[in-house]
């Protein structure tokens, strides 16, 4: 079945990335195919690279990167969201003059338009977040 | 036509479980993930939610969720069935919709 995720939430607000992440690779195993993931409100902040938790932590943002690259995952974070958080592609950093980007391999910025679509699209849209 | 919903948060902390089941339509099924695996223990203020519910809704807990809080399937109101995040996943396969109350 076509699936698409929505994260609404951090990877250190409550649980809901991590949820969403265990739910994906569950998915994904039992032969469902992910449509798209799509982070939205605080749940941009999954798609930094800059995340460095201790190193007996789990690392919840390359967790996704690597779940991306393994299974080719459309990770997608929203624009409007992104950019209040300080989430940046190099796009991103020509267009608003910064003097660098973060964004986490495996993931893009995009307009909430890729969220209705993957409702669209996808047989089911499965929420994560607060 | 029936609807999962996902509840994620004590019941103790949000009246979410309480929207969910006064609105859920007959037949539809709850998941209790997060700190929503609360509202499944039997003997607190809040068991009556669901104890009076499953007549017309079918409960679910995610076990991963319980094992983290310490809390033993022994404590579950009789009649909760327990899942794991790949019954999570059949059951959002299983059902029409999913509706997530945040």
């Amino acid at each position: 079945m076509k699936l698409s995720i929505q994260v609404n939430e951090g990877p250190y607000n409550h649980e809901a990335s991590v949820t969403a992440l265990n739910y994906t690779k569950a998915a994904l195993e039992a032969g469902h195919e992910i449509f798209r993931v799509f982070f939205y409100h605080d749940g941009v902040n999954n798609g930094t690279r800059y995340t460095t938790p201790p190193q007996d932590d789990m690392h919840i943002a390359n967790s996704w990167s690597e779940l991306a690259d393994k299974h080719g995952l459309d990770l997608v974070v929203c624009v409007a969201a992104a950019q209040r958080r300080g989430i940046v592609d190099e796009g991103e950093q020509e267009r608003n003059g910064k003097d660098g980007n973060n964004i986490a391999p495996g993931f893009r910025i995009s307009g909430l338009g890729q969220l209705i679509e993957a409702g669209i699209q996808s047989e089911r849209l499965v929420v994560f977040g607060d | 036509m029936s609807i999962l919903h996902t509840v994620n948060k004590s019941p103790f902390d949000r009246n979410s479980l309480e929207s969910c089941v006064r609105l859920a339509a007959k037949g539809g099924a709850v998941l209790m993930i997060e700190d929503g695996v609360y509202g499944a223990m039997k003997g607190t203020s809040k068991s009556e939610v669901v104890s009076n519910a499953m007549n017309d809704l079918t409960f679910y807990v995610l076990g991963p969720d319980l094992k983290a809080r310490g809390v033993d399937e022994s404590k579950l109101i009789d009649g909760i069935k327990v899942v794991d995040y790949n019954g999570f996943v059949n059951l959002t396969v299983e059902n029409d919709k999913v509706q997530s109350w945040l």
